[in-house]
């Protein structure tokens, strides 16, 4: 495998006297589907937050392509190639989907600070951001506004925006998250297309989804790492069987 | 992904309807009227009072650009209409009266007011930041109060209006009418473009989702930093304007209700739209004028007029008139 695109190192953190980030140490190849499990308040969402940087860490190191980010606020982790979809649909409801994925190009293309021109009429943003779209199936949406689609395609949409990034690294926070069950279908049918060109963090309940796309699975509880290798042996550990997949399993 | 060749659909911008730029057309080309018809009148009168409209216009619309477009309810905006007063009035009284160098103090006093203000406002979000900018707008009033060579609480008199480049163009009241008709078309432009320009679609996103907006990169801080710097500027620009109208200066030109009177106005006209906040200081100002000459109690009729509008008419008086126009249609 290349060298890791992200490194996470003895990551901790606390609320309180709850320690949600306990030690955590993981890495995601070039090209990897990395999947993180874990029963509800496991730290996956914490953990997904540290790395972006909606939370500060309380110790440890997050090395992204090679760089320690930790300090970094969200806007420049973003910058640097790290796109994240949010478990609660974040996107610009007034804004048409073209928008909402124009918007997320404007970012990597030229300076934002432009007083004069019509930002809407520009064919480069918008060529590319009808890409992103077409990417995930919502080309006859592209005028809707976000606020008005389904919830289905609303996740898609966050997919897109997420696209338009050129992300050097996908941090998905449960991207089928209250889909139906032919949205999910769709959706995973387009994790599957999109792995192997952009290395993934995926947090997912859906196991099927899970071991179906991962390459490589951690499985996150109390704030730890219980266990973390190919979905087969993750699949056989008897203390992630005994701590998770029991129930969730049969 | 990016060079597939995708046919682009519906991407072309919504380009403004007919019905849309009517409205605006249409107040322009009254305020161009108003001298016309003030000629068989009260000339002074309808001249003064409409240049007063004009010029808290300009100062309502630079603070929609915050509040409607960037969703910062600015409580202190009454700052930067007294500070461009108040460069004004400064400079006359050590008898610099050249708009060339009164106007661009006024405009950099203002904007740097708003920098450095805006740059400790701009930390906090919600109930603290009308807050905050609230108590910046009080300093400044109470400091200008406190200057004492520039006449403290009594105020400034300005004795000869700005000249521009040593002619008193200012001197006409009816050429410093169609001078402020002119600023007030040209701030409307300004703003227009500002507002879906690449740095406005940033600021009306982040009204939207900030946490959005800078998890796709944009570091949301610097951007309304800006645009309160730009706000604050165009406040300046309405108080310079303000300062050679009334040729007097005061601290009240910065106090708290002046700020809400701003807000009151965006409010009525309908935020969001540039043109509501023409509208809005329009009939706030003339109706004040109208009521407090029927009744001396016409506040309380002002005040329950002001309730109903909000309550009633979503969307302001603009509100009212496009659902007028689409009732008329259907």
């Amino acid at each position: 495998m290349s060298a890791p695109v992200l490194r996470v190192e003895n990551l901790h953190k606390r609320f309180g006297a709850l320690t949600v980030t306990d030690d955590v140490t993981l890495d995601v190849a070039g090209g990897e589907l990395h999947a993180l499990i874990g029963p509800n308040g496991a730290g996956k969402t914490t953990l997904i937050n540290q790395i972006s940087g909606l939370l500060a860490p309380d110790a440890g190191r997050i090395l992204f392509d090679g760089q320690d980010v930790a300090a970094l606020p969200v806007h420049a982790r973003a910058a640097l190639g790290l796109a994240r979809s949010f478990q609660i649909t974040s996107i610009l409801p007034d804004f048409s989907a073209l928008e909402n994925v124009a918007l997320a190009v404007q970012a990597r293309t030229g300076s934002s600070f432009r007083f004069f021109g019509r930002a809407d009429a520009e064919a480069g943003l918008n060529a590319r951001a009808a890409a992103a779209l077409a990417e995930v199936g919502l080309t006859a949406r592209a005028g809707v506004p976000a606020g008005h689609l389904s919830h289905g395609e609303k996740r898609a949409l966050e997919l897109a925006i997420a696209l338009a990034m050129e992300p050097k690294l996908l941090l998905l926070d449960e991207p089928m998250a209250g889909a139906g069950r032919e949205e999910t279908e769709r959706l995973v049918a387009l994790l599957a297309r999109l792995k192997g060109r952009f290395p993934m963090v995926l947090v997912e309940h859906d196991m099927t989804a899970v071991f179906a796309l991962a390459d490589r699975i951690s499985v996150l509880i109390y704030g730890r790492i219980l266990a973390s290798g190919t979905p087969d042996a993750v699949r056989s550990d008897p203390a992630v069987v005994a701590a998770y997949l029991g129930d969730e399993m049969e | 992904m990016t060079d597939a060749p995708i046919a682009v659909p519906r991407a072309r911008p919504r380009m403004p309807s007919l019905t849309a730029e009517l409205l605006p057309a249409l107040i322009f080309i009254a305020f161009a009227l108003v001298p016309v018809l003030a000629a068989t009148g009260a000339e002074t009168y309808l001249l003064s009072l409409f240049t007063r409209v004009m010029i808290f216009a300009i100062a309502a619309m630079s603070l929609d650009v915050l509040v409607g477009y960037g969703a910062l309810i600015s409580f202190g905006h009454a700052a930067f209409v007294g500070l461009g007063a108040y460069a004004v009035g400064i400079l006359s009284s050590h008898g610099i009266n050249e708009a060339l160098i009164a106007l661009p103090v006024a405009l950099a006093a203002a904007a740097l007011f708003a920098w450095l203000t805006g740059a400790i406002c701009l930390r906090t979000s919600g109930v603290y930041f009308i807050m905050i900018t609230l108590a910046f707008g009080q300093m400044a009033f109470f400091t200008a109060s406190s200057l004492a060579p520039y006449g403290g609480d009594d105020g400034l008199t300005i004795h000869v209006r700005n000249a521009v480049a040593g002619f008193a163009v200012f001197a006409s009241n009816r050429a410093f009418y169609y001078v402020v008709l002119a600023c007030l078309l040209g701030c409307y432009l300004v703003c227009r473009a500002l507002v879906v320009s690449r740095f406005g679609r940033v600021l009306r996103g982040a009204r939207e989702n900030p946490i959005r907006l800078a998890a796709i990169g944009f570091d949301v801080y610097r951007f309304r930093l800006v645009a309160y710097a730009i706000s604050g500027a165009l406040g300046g620009l309405a108080g310079f304007l303000l300062a050679n109208a009334t040729e007097f200066v005061s601290p009240a030109y910065m106090s708290w209700p002046r700020s809400g009177e701003l807000i009151i106005m965006i409010l009525l006209g309908g935020i969001g739209r540039l043109h509501g906040a023409i509208i809005g200081a329009a009939a706030f100002i003339l109706l004040e004028e109208w009521l407090s000459g029927v009744t001396e109690h016409w506040k309380m009729i002002f005040g329950p007029f002001l309730v109903a509008v909000v309550l009633f008419a979503r969307g302001g008086l603009i509100g009212v008139w496009n659902e007028i126009a689409a009732r008329l249609k259907a």
